[in-house]
Parts: C-alpha cells; sequence; structure tokens
C-alpha cells in the first residue's frame, strides 16, 4: 500500500506543508501516454492476429492490416481450419489438452507433494535434496532437451506421448512455489494436533493441508499449463508422427506449408488457427488473475 | 540405546519424520529420470565418438577441444552474446520503466496496463515468431502497409536487422514478464519509508531513484538470470523465421541450434552433447556471476 491509501494524522515538518500526503497523488498525463505505448506495442500484434483471422486469402494479402476488409470470413476460415487435411487441427488441439492434463496436472500434484514433505517434515538428507533441486531451477528446459531426447532414444520412448509427457513432470521452479506456499500457508500446529488425534499423514495432507495450500496450487498449475500448451523444443525434437503433434508443431507444420517450396495458398487459415490455439490460455490468465499475480510475488521477491 | 537419554533437547524437538520423505520421492523419481540422468548421459556421450572404424571410441577430451576450435560454434555463441548484451538491457530497462510507472499511483486503470503488458507472455513462441514474421513481411505485413503509406523501403527480414527482428519478439513476449517481477518487488517496499521520504520532501523522482531502484535489486538478478538462460539458449524464433528467409539462418544460427542440427540432421550425437554440456557450464558460469555480482552490490 503507498502512502497515498493511507490516512494520516502526523503533522509535517515546517516548510512542507504543501505536501499532502492524505490526499491522491494527482494523476499524470505524461505517465499515461508512457503506459499507452507500452499496451499498443503489447496488444497490436494481437489485435493484427485477430482481425487477420476474419479476412479471406485475397483480403488478407491486399487490405491494409489492422482494420476489417471484404468480406467477413471467420466462420469459413473457422471452417477450413478445423477441416482441413481430415480435421487434423481437432486432434492436435486435443492432442495438447492431453499434454496439458497429465504433463502440467502431473508436474503440479508432484511438486505439491515434495513442497509440502519438504517443508512440513525433517528428515535426514532433506538439505541435500534441497541444494540439489534449486541448483537445477537455473538449468533451462532447452539445454536439457537436447540430452533427454538422446537418453530417451536409446531406451525406444522417442516418438510416443510419454517422450513429452515425462520430461514436463519435474520441474523445479514449480517444486520450489510449492515449498514457499507450504511453508507459510500450513501451520505446524494443526499437523500436531492431526497428528495427537491419531490422522495419519495422507489423510491430514488430504483434508486439511491441500486446502490451505490451494491458491498456491493453482497459480502453479497456471504456470505449468503454459510452459506445457506452450512448448515447442521438446516435442519437435521428441515427436516424429503428426497424429501425436501439440497445437504448436501442428501451427509449424502448416506454415512450412504455406512458406516453403510448396507455397500452399493457406495464411489465412495459420492465422485463424493461431488465434484458436492461444484462446484458452488468455482466458485462462484473464480469468486467474488473483492467483498468478500473488504467486509472482511470491517467487520473484523471495529467491 | 544408552546415549538416547544424553540426546541434545533441541534434536528432539524437530523429529524426523520419514513421511516426508514418502511424499518427495515422486518428484525426486521424475527429477532424477529427466534431469540428472540425462545430464550425466550427455556427459558420458561427450566423452566418446561414433568412428567407422572402431566404433563408440573412448577419446577423454577430444569432442571438447574440437568446440574450442570450432569456428561455427563461436559464431553462434558470438552472436547470442551479442544479441544478450543489447537486447536484454533494452527489454530490462522498459520492464523497470513500465513498472515504475504502474507502481506511481498516478495512474488511471493500473490493472488494465497491467493484464495487457503482461498478456504476450501467454502467447505461444510459435505463434509470435509466425505473428511477427507475417507483421514483418513486406508483401501483406505491416511492414509492407507502411511502405506504401510512406514510399520507404523498409525491410525487416535482412542480414542486417535480422538479429533486431529477433530481439523485438523476445522483448514483446518477455517485456511484462519482468515487469511484473519487478513490479511485485516494488509492492513490497514498506509505506514507512514512503512516508519518510514524504516528510523530508522528497520529489517522486528522488523517492524513484534513492528507495525504489535500490529495493530492486534482488528482483532485478532473479529477471537477468531468466534472461540470460532465454538469449544463450536461442533457438524458437530463428528456428520458426528460417522458413520465410532460409538464407540468413545457417544450421548454427545459435549454438543450441547447431546443437539440434548436429543431432538430427548430421547424426553427430556425441558432438552435438559436447555443446550441449558447453553451454550449460557457460550459461552456468554467467548466472552465477551476475547472481555474485547483484548480491554483492546489494551488500553495500
Amino acid at each position: 500500500m503507498s502512502i497515498a491509501t493511507r490516512k494520516r494524522t502526523r503533522t509535517l515538518a515546517p516548510g512542507y506543508e504543501h505536501i499532502r500526503p492524505d490526499r491522491p497523488a494527482p494523476r499524470s498525463i505524461g505517465l499515461t501516454i508512457v503506459m499507452v505505448f507500452f499496451a499498443l506495442y503489447a496488444l497490436l500484434p494481437l489485435f493484427w492476429l485477430f482481425i487477420n483471422s476474419t479476412k479471406t486469402y485475397d483480403s488478407l494479402l491486399n487490405s491494409f492490416g489492422l482494420w476489417f476488409s471484404g468480406e467477413f470470413a471467420l466462420f469459413d476460415n473457422l471452417a477450413e481450419v478445423v477441416t482441413r487435411d481430415d480435421g487434423i487441427f481437432v486432434q492436435w488441439f486435443a492432442n495438447s489438452i492431453l499434454y496439458v492434463v497429465l504433463g502440467a496436472g502431473g508436474a503440479t500434484i508432484i511438486a505439491t507433494l515434495a513442497g509440502y514433505g519438504m517443508a512440513k517434515f525433517t528428515f535426514p538428507g532433506k538439505k541435500a535434496i534441497f541444494a540439489v533441486v534449486l541448483g537445477a531451477i537455473a538449468i533451462p528446459g532447452t539445454a536439457l532437451a537436447v540430452p533427454t531426447f538422446l537418453l530417451f532414444s536409446s531406451l525406444s520412448l522417442t516418438d510416443t506421448m510419454l517422450s513429452v509427457i515425462i520430461p514436463s513432470l519435474a520441474s523445479p521452479f514449480g517444486f520450489y512455489l510449492m515449498w514457499i506456499f507450504a511453508r507459510e500457508s500450513v501451520p505446524t500446529e494443526i499437523l500436531e494436533a492431526a497428528r495427537v488425534d491419531g490422522a495419519s499423514e495422507l489423510r491430514t495432507f488430504t483434508t486439511i493441508s491441500l486446502r490451505l495450500m490451494a491458491p498456491g496450487i493453482v497459480t502453479v498449475l497456471l504456470f505449468q499449463i503454459v510452459g506445457v500448451w506452450n512448448n515447442y523444443f521438446l516435442p519437435l525434437i521428441m515427436l516424429r508422427s503428426e497424429e501425436i503433434f501439440p497445437l504448436p508443431l501442428g501451427l509449424q507444420l502448416w506454415y512450412l506449408e504455406a512458406a516453403g517450396p510448396q507455397a500452399l495458398p493457406i495464411y489465412h487459415i495459420i492465422i485463424t488457427a493461431s488465434v484458436l490455439s492461444i484462446l484458452p490460455i488468455i482466458i485462462a490468465f484473464l480469468a486467474l488473475q488473483r492467483f498468478w499475480q500473488n504467486g509472482l510475488s511470491v517467487g520473484g521477491v523471495k529467491a | 540405546m544408552s546415549n538416547v537419554a544424553t540426546a541434545r533437547p533441541s534434536a528432539r524437538r524437530v523429529k524426523t519424520r520419514w513421511a516426508g520423505l514418502w511424499f518427495t520421492i515422486p518428484f525426486l523419481a521424475v527429477f532424477t529420470f529427466v534431469l540428472i540422468l540425462p545430464l550425466l548421459y550427455a556427459l558420458y556421450l561427450s566423452l566418446f565418438q561414433n568412428r567407422l572404424v572402431g566404433g563408440n571410441t573412448f577419446v577423454g577430451l577430444d569432442n571438447f577441444a574440437r568446440v574450442f576450435t570450432d569456428p561455427l560454434f563461436w559464431e553462434g555463441l558470438g552472436r547470442v552474446s551479442v544479441f544478450f548484451v543489447i537486447q536484454v538491457p533494452i527489454m530490462l530497462l522498459l520492464s523497470l520503466v513500465a513498472a515504475l510507472v504502474l507502481d506511481s499511483v498516478r495512474l488511471r486503470g493500473t490493472s488494465f496496463f497491467r493484464i495487457a503488458i503482461f498478456l504476450p507472455f501467454a502467447v505461444p513462441s510459435v505463434v509470435a515468431a509466425l505473428l511477427w514474421g507475417f507483421m514483418y513481411g513486406e508483401q501483406f505485413g505491416l511492414v509492407g502497409n507502411i511502405n506504401d503509406a510512406f514510399g520507404t523501403e523498409i525491410a525487416v527480414m535482412t542480414q542486417d536487422w535480422f538479429l533486431a527482428a529477433i530481439g523485438n519478439i523476445a522483448t514483446w513476449g518477455a517485456l511484462g514478464y519482468n515487469m511484473l517481477i519487478l513490479y511485485s518487488s516494488l509492492k513490497s517496499i514498506p509505506p514507512e519509508l514512503y512516508e519518510a521520504a514524504a516528510l523530508d520532501g522528497a520529489s517522486s523522482w528522488r523517492v524513484a531513484w534513492n528507495i525504489k531502484l535500490p529495493y530492486l535489486r534482488g528482483a532485478a538478478v532473479i529477471a537477468l538470470i531468466f534472461s540470460v538462460i532465454g538469449s544463450f539458449h536461442l533457438f524458437n524464433e530463428p528456428n520458426l523465421l528460417k522458413t520465410l528467409v532460409p538464407n540468413l539462418v545457417s544450421t548454427y544460427y545459435t549454438p543450441n541450434m547447431y546443437a539440434y542440427n548436429l543431432s538430427f540432421v548430421g547424426q553427430q550425437t556425441n558432438y552435438a552433447a559436447t555443446i550441449t554440456i558447453v553451454m550449460g557450464i557457460v550459461t552456468a558460469i554467467i548466472a552465477y556471476v551476475v547472481q555474485l555480482r547483484g548480491n554483492k552490490e546489494a551488500l553495500q
């Protein structure tokens, strides 16, 4: 909370009476203009994408990019997206959902259990585990993708759905966030009381602790969902069969058909398909603002 | 069991509970399988070479020696270093400005701006690259529109501008995320500091300079480390835009693309593993230096 919103009674030092911290600071037009520029930079490309998903191929090529033009072809484009190549886009969409449910859902469950176990219990080796896992936060997924592929191919796991799901399951950053959430939201006294009552640790976890940790779990889940839904490098390396592609790989495949030597006239289809593939994530972010904004502050400030 | 009685009371209070380990085991299992094992396997691969005569042979550090004398590797590393030195400061500075403006109370619609600027983070890098690739186009993109309207001949997708074009896509995607990390940190500044500053008659510029900026160091270090990783492992944007401008993007455009192409097109898995390890070490060192310097300055 800033000074402007706090009620103050203290008298100001002589000479500073003109400063009135009890009044909100005047709105600044200059600062607002600065932020309008930032917002335009962020939103114009998305606006461009939505506008152009309503155009036919011809008007896409021949009209001004930032406004509607020609016939409103959004529904024709949508129909073409979902029917092209025997409806493979629907398959990709379903695959992405499956990867998100199993990969991001699994990662969140695993991170929640581990964060809770590490925050609320003492056992030998805990410090060593903590040091190793925290060290791994700085290892980027892309650095591990090639070695993981090499390992998986020696195990004949590549080009299967598992090869995308399994690497998504381990999230050191998710673990770290859950550790902080568990430490701060589950009072040790409650656990002790449950033990005195004879409840098993698992029962205490499912009936009491999970509920207390719920806001943190939603935050971690949301970030895992974004990570898996948007993942490109890992599936690119692991997968060859189009029928198990997630959306980003599918979009790339069509893009290669349009921009590559084949030069198929399907740019309008790709743009409409892109809109479809970002909508679920944008809706999730807008709907769950409260959670991820708090989560970011925990991860960003206390690390 | 006679020494139980002499155990320190503090050791008795923190009772060992193996249940904690059971909760942690699933994570440790996947962590080992997808982080530790691939790293060890890559390390193992980097010490071998697959030769026509003799098959898989132990070669010690030969692969590493090859990396250090490989001009293609150095070209890619040089390129991502330039990218890091130029794109990251610009992006972090913009994030900082946005965060400071958001945090000043002198703005209407703070939550709208916060969400709007963050939104590109939710866009998959594939869509971001496609989208900007379209807009950069001189044929039907925005750049084409601008050229038509003003009679200019701006061409973004050229040798001179291509890295900047990639930098813009990366900035667009990450600016809001970094802004929010910095903004959350600003929100945690104790109000007493502001009150003291107001009593001293400090201007808002002085408050920003003397209170807010020093307070942001921790968050800035985190944002910087994520950016180190992002730039040195650059892959998605150049790999996707390659389709539009095949002659601008080589197979070794960034070290990560080089490793990818070596293992998938060239079948040189041992050498690809070596490059991955070298890049991992390079990133770890830079991230470590950033952290060390950031914390040292914070102590002064």
